[in-house]
């Protein structure tokens, strides 16, 4: 059968909790309901998401989703062998039957009429149909789905409808406030706590520019690249420009200003 | 360089030197021997031999005393500052201005050599200025019948005139560039050209801006905009004021409700970037806005208020400094670092020197300064400041203090000591004083408010937009102006019937539509890469297979979805030109247009893609009209209709703006595709331009900006000469409609195949 402990997050990962979402996540397993996790890029959402499997001891299936991503691809297909056909579970499909936690990255990416297949496990009916296949699959008692999403695109396309978004309860994250992001890199690569600091002012600095030029501010994963390559011994210019400034943009005004604060306050 | 010779002696060379002058002005002789004194001290023997050569030479032009006597007083001061290797190229300009009828400009070209050789000092670089000059003169100088040259050029004694502040502010390309544009764009009218040569006009002004060295503000506006709002979270508006033009007050940055103001250029000064500068200026302004409060100034003395703003302005950049340490290498480079005895207290006011070694004290802990009570302060500010920001107030008190501490009786004399105390990235400070009083003065008036002005017909302001000035590849600044506004509406129910008049053709057009419908969701059979087996396919390969045949491998099916996502721009040319009647139907062109652009924007209306229509045309640079038809958000109802059917023509065509300001709109939707169809009868031309190869090459450099902004321009030409000069401007994206009487039938057409 279907080797259940290759899902499972064996380490506890560091998780900075920003608020109770740790208490209102096991709340909402308890009743098994379906969460969604929104945020901007590289704020926690899917470090979240791996600490709760880790805490619930549940089996973690993580899909990436993408533009070509088809409800095949979720729900399963079939291949063929040497005897004709044959069907492969998909992830979702999975998870369902083992009672794993399905955990849908950036589902925005997908096409929505993809994310339409979700739809029987969200509600009452906890099933997922396999149309193709005949089979109407029973959600294991452990099941739960949680997805993700950053509405901090402002597009049209990348959105969801209106009739998936509410089949969710859902977790609003955001950057954490200074002090506790200093903590996180502090903790996270061990810096020194002063260019923790640095480099979350840094950090400000760019998320203010968002929408003027910027989509998205850096995030505290780039901030912990830089601290990582900081404690690497690599200069905290160079690490900055090299981790923060030039992955999130080719506007040579916004590099300029950010050159400069970096400039200045690793002076 | 000669010592003071025995009396005898220097009588002897005095009147060596007036006989190898040989003049006999008498205003030259009275000053002669001064001025020889003064060349002795400034020139070599061999200098002094060929100065006073020239300066026989110049007697003897017949112009008077007055060029010899510039000459005699001016050249020891150039030649100190360019070099004595200079007066070739001098001369050879005084020559060939004599040969041309501009000798009497000789006079204003020696009194500013001096001014000008102090800001060139090289004989390189001052032949180069003289070479510019001799340029304006050759190309300005008139003449009556295209023979020969006999009018002066009239802007060359104002450039003159002109040349040191020139100098000031632009380096010698960008002053050849400066007059190369004048030269060409005035050298027909005189008038006009005194007042770009004396740097009255408008454009001299903008031209002479765009020259400029240093950091320009318009450069680096959205640079600061981005720092301000992401480094200190402020979004003032930032408005620039001009430095060109105020050489006896320097204005100083300074913030008020309107928002943060700052000089339209800075160059480098101290080895920080002109960029920094602005951003060290915009720091300490949003440090003010941050961290000072206002204080009442009615009862503090001019000095006190001084030492107030001083000291509150070394807090701020002290708070500046926590943020950002890097800030303060720069704020060191700028400050001036006034050396501890520079002022002498006897004869002179020196609170404005303290107040700079108090504040360079402050920031610089590297100061060096050994005054105790100084030190005393600086210690007692630290300690301030040691715990939080302070506030404004205890600044103040501080201040008063150290004015009554070091206070002196020569504070009050007149002569107060300047050198080495202004901080130039520091504002004035408007903002810290609020006053209970108005002022003393007992004839204030009350404060008028002027009445506001009234237009008869509501006009939005024009934009203004540059134009392509192909003889010099520039662009002209803020050339043209644009006029928004609605067209006249008519009666909308003659578009219906024009509509019922070209109903089979509209049938026509409506199966063609019909197919350009985007499908939703299309399905593709027969693929070997998709994103699904199909089962029926892959089964009949299967038994293929099994069956020893070969099996077919396209075997997956993959979706596609078909969306059309487009804005189009339907732009008409409404010139004149459009009332010709079209000689077969005795139509008008404006009436077959009309016809042609109703039955395409219902067309496009049941195709439901984004589209807007507008005409133009234009009465000079100083009024194209852009007149709205249909807006993108409007439906094709009735006073759209009724605005199509009001179409009227006149005037000229002035493409290029009418293409800038159309993409303006075009380039803000949010499209994949975006289409600028331009329907016109004739090539660009004004009344304004004598030469409309001008305007078709405006037109050209259009075409490529907005194509740089993604927008597809296309071009249907209804004049059957078009091909002379349509591919000019569009490269290959127009179609030359011959048979006008078919355009009703072919523009729906054409459309559709460029959106196929």
């Amino acid at each position: 059968m279907i080797d259940t402990d290759q899902y499972l997050v064996r380490q506890e990962p560091f998780y900075q909790p920003q608020g109770r979402e740790v208490a209102l996540f096991e709340a909402a397993y308890r009743k098994r309901l379906p969460v969604m996790v929104k945020g901007p890029t590289g704020c926690g959402k899917s470090r979240f998401v791996e600490y709760m499997a880790w805490k619930l001891g549940k089996p973690l299936i993580t899909v990436a989703c993408n533009e070509d991503m088809t409800a095949a691809d979720l729900v399963g297909r079939y291949l063929l062998d040497a005897n004709g056909t044959r069907w492969l579970d998909g992830p979702l499909t999975t998870a369902a039957r083992i009672g794993a936690i399905c955990y849908l990255d950036e589902v925005v990416e997908a096409r929505q009429d993809t994310t339409v297949v979700i739809h029987p496990l969200t509600d009452h009916r906890r099933v997922l149909p396999l149309d193709k296949k005949g089979e109407q699959v029973q959600a294991h008692a452990d099941f739960q789905l949680v997805i993700s999403y950053n509405p901090g695109y402002q597009s049209v396309m990348k959105d969801l409808k209106p009739s998936t978004k509410q089949r969710f309860a859902a977790f609003d994250f955001d950057y954490p406030a200074p002090e506790l992001e200093a903590a996180i890199l502090a903790r996270e690569t061990g810096v020194a706590a002063d260019i923790a600091a640095q480099l979350v002012k840094i950090g400000a600095v760019a998320r203010r520019l968002k929408g003027h030029g910027l989509d998205e501010g850096i995030s505290t994963r780039l901030l912990v690249y830089a601290a990582s390559l900081i404690q690497d011994g690599v200069a905290p210019r160079d690490a900055c420009g090299m981790a923060l400034v030039a992955p999130i943009t080719d506007d040579a005004d916004i590099r300029s200003t950010l050159d400069h604060a970096i400039a200045t306050t690793f002076a | 360089m000669q010592t003071t010779l025995p009396l005898d002696d220097r009588q002897a060379l005095l009147q060596a030197a007036w006989k190898r002058l040989d003049t006999r002005f008498p205003q030259v002789e009275a000053v002669f021997a001064d001025l020889l004194d003064a060349a002795r001290e400034a020139l070599t023997p061999q200098g002094l031999a060929a100065y006073l050569d020239a300066a026989r030479q110049i007697g003897k032009l017949g112009r008077g005393a007055e060029p010899l006597l510039v000459f005699l007083e001016e050249w020891p001061e150039v030649a100190k500052a360019a070099g004595e290797t200079a007066l070739d190229a001098v001369m050879d300009c005084i020559d060939r201005m004599q040969k041309s009828p501009n000798g009497r400009a000789i006079t204003d070209c020696l009194q500013t050599l001096a001014p000008v050789a102090r800001r060139l000092p090289s004989p390189a670089l001052l032949h180069d200025y003289l070479a510019i000059a001799l340029d304006l003169m050759t190309r300005t100088t008139g003449s009556i019948h295209g023979r020969h040259a006999t009018l002066p050029s009239p802007g060359l004694p104002d450039f003159f005139t002109r040349a040191p502040m020139l100098l000031d502010q632009l380096s010698l390309g960008g002053l050849a560039n400066w007059v190369d544009y004048g030269v060409r764009n005035y050298a027909n009218h005189p008038e006009r050209q005194k007042d770009y040569f004396s740097v009255q006009s408008a454009d001299s002004r903008a031209v002479l801006q765009r020259e400029r060295h240093g950091t320009l503000f318009a450069d680096n506006e959205r640079r600061l905009g981005l720092y301000l709002r992401g480094v200190w979270q402020d979004d003032a508006p930032l408005i620039a004021y001009s430095t060109a033009f105020d050489q006896m007050r320097k204005p100083v940055p300074y913030f008020d409700r309107l928002g943060f103001r700052l000089p339209d250029v800075y160059d480098d000064a101290a080895g920080v970037t002109g960029l920094d500068r602005y951003r060290v200026a915009l720091a300490h302004m949003a440090g003010h806005r941050r961290w000072s409060q206002p204080l009442v100034a009615d009862n503090w003395s001019p000095f006190q208020r001084l030492a107030v703003e001083c000291l509150e302005d070394c807090r701020v950049d002290t708070l500046l400094i926590r943020d950002y340490p890097g800030l303060r290498a720069v704020l060191l480079a700028l400050h001036p670092r006034p050396a501890e005895d520079g002022c002498d207290a006897q004869t002179t006011s020196c609170l404005r020197h303290r107040l700079a070694m108090l504040s360079r004290a402050l920031l610089d802990p590297q100061h060096g300064y050994t005054n105790a009570t100084l030190n005393a302060f600086a210690a007692r500010f630290h300690a301030l400041l040691a715990h939080g920001p302070a506030s404004t107030r205890e600044i103040a008190a501080l201040a008063l203090e150290f004015v009554t501490r070091t206070r002196q009786p020569s504070d009050q004399f007149a002569q107060v000591h300047f050198a080495d105390t202004v901080v130039d990235y520091r504002d004035d400070n408007r903002h810290l004083w609020t006053f209970i009083e108005s002022g003393d003065e007992e004839d204030t008036l009350e404060q008028q408010s002027k009445p506001q002005q009234t237009h008869d017909t509501p006009t939005l302001p024009p934009r203004h937009y540059p134009e392509w000035d192909a003889r010099s590849q520039s662009y002209r600044p803020d050339w043209v102006s644009v006029y928004d506004t609605l067209h006249p509406s008519g009666d909308p129910a003659v578009i219906d019937r024009l509509l019922s008049k070209h109903a089979t053709l509209a049938r026509r057009l409506k199966r063609l539509f019909d197919l350009l419908k985007p499908q939703d969701r299309e399905r593709i059979r027969y693929q070997e890469d998709g994103s699904e087996l199909d089962l029926d396919v892959a089964l009949r390969a299967l038994i293929d297979f099994k069956s020893g045949a070969a099996p077919d491998p396209r075997i997956n099916l993959r979706h596609r979805t078909n969306g059309r996502d487009i804005a189009v721009l339907l732009l008409l040319d409404l010139s004149q030109s459009l009332n010709d009647p079209v000689a077969a139907s005795g139509q008008s062109i404006l009436q077959l247009s009309q016809e042609a652009v109703c039955l395409l924007a219902w067309a496009i209306d049941t195709l439901g893609d984004a589209f807007a229509i507008a005409g133009f045309h234009s009465n000079t640079r100083h009024e194209v009209r852009y007149l709205h038809i249909k807006g993108y958000g409007e439906r094709w109802d009735e006073p759209v209709k009724a605005r199509l059917a009001g179409m009227q023509a006149r005037w000229s065509t002035r493409m290029g703006a009418a293409l800038r300001h159309g993409a303006h709109f075009l380039g803000a939707r949010k499209a994949d595709k975006k289409l600028l169809l331009v329907l016109t009868d004739g090539m660009p031309s004004d009344i304004d331009v004598a030469d409309s190869s001008l305007l078709v090459a405006d037109a050209r450099q259009a075409v490529r900006e907005i194509e740089q902004q993604g927008i597809f321009p296309y071009c249907i030409s209804l004049d059957p000469q078009a091909d002379a000069y349509v591919g000019d401007i569009f490269g290959r994206q127009f179609t030359v409609v011959d048979h006008i009487e078919r355009l009703p039938e072919r523009l729906p057409q054409m459309f559709i195949a460029l959106t196929k």
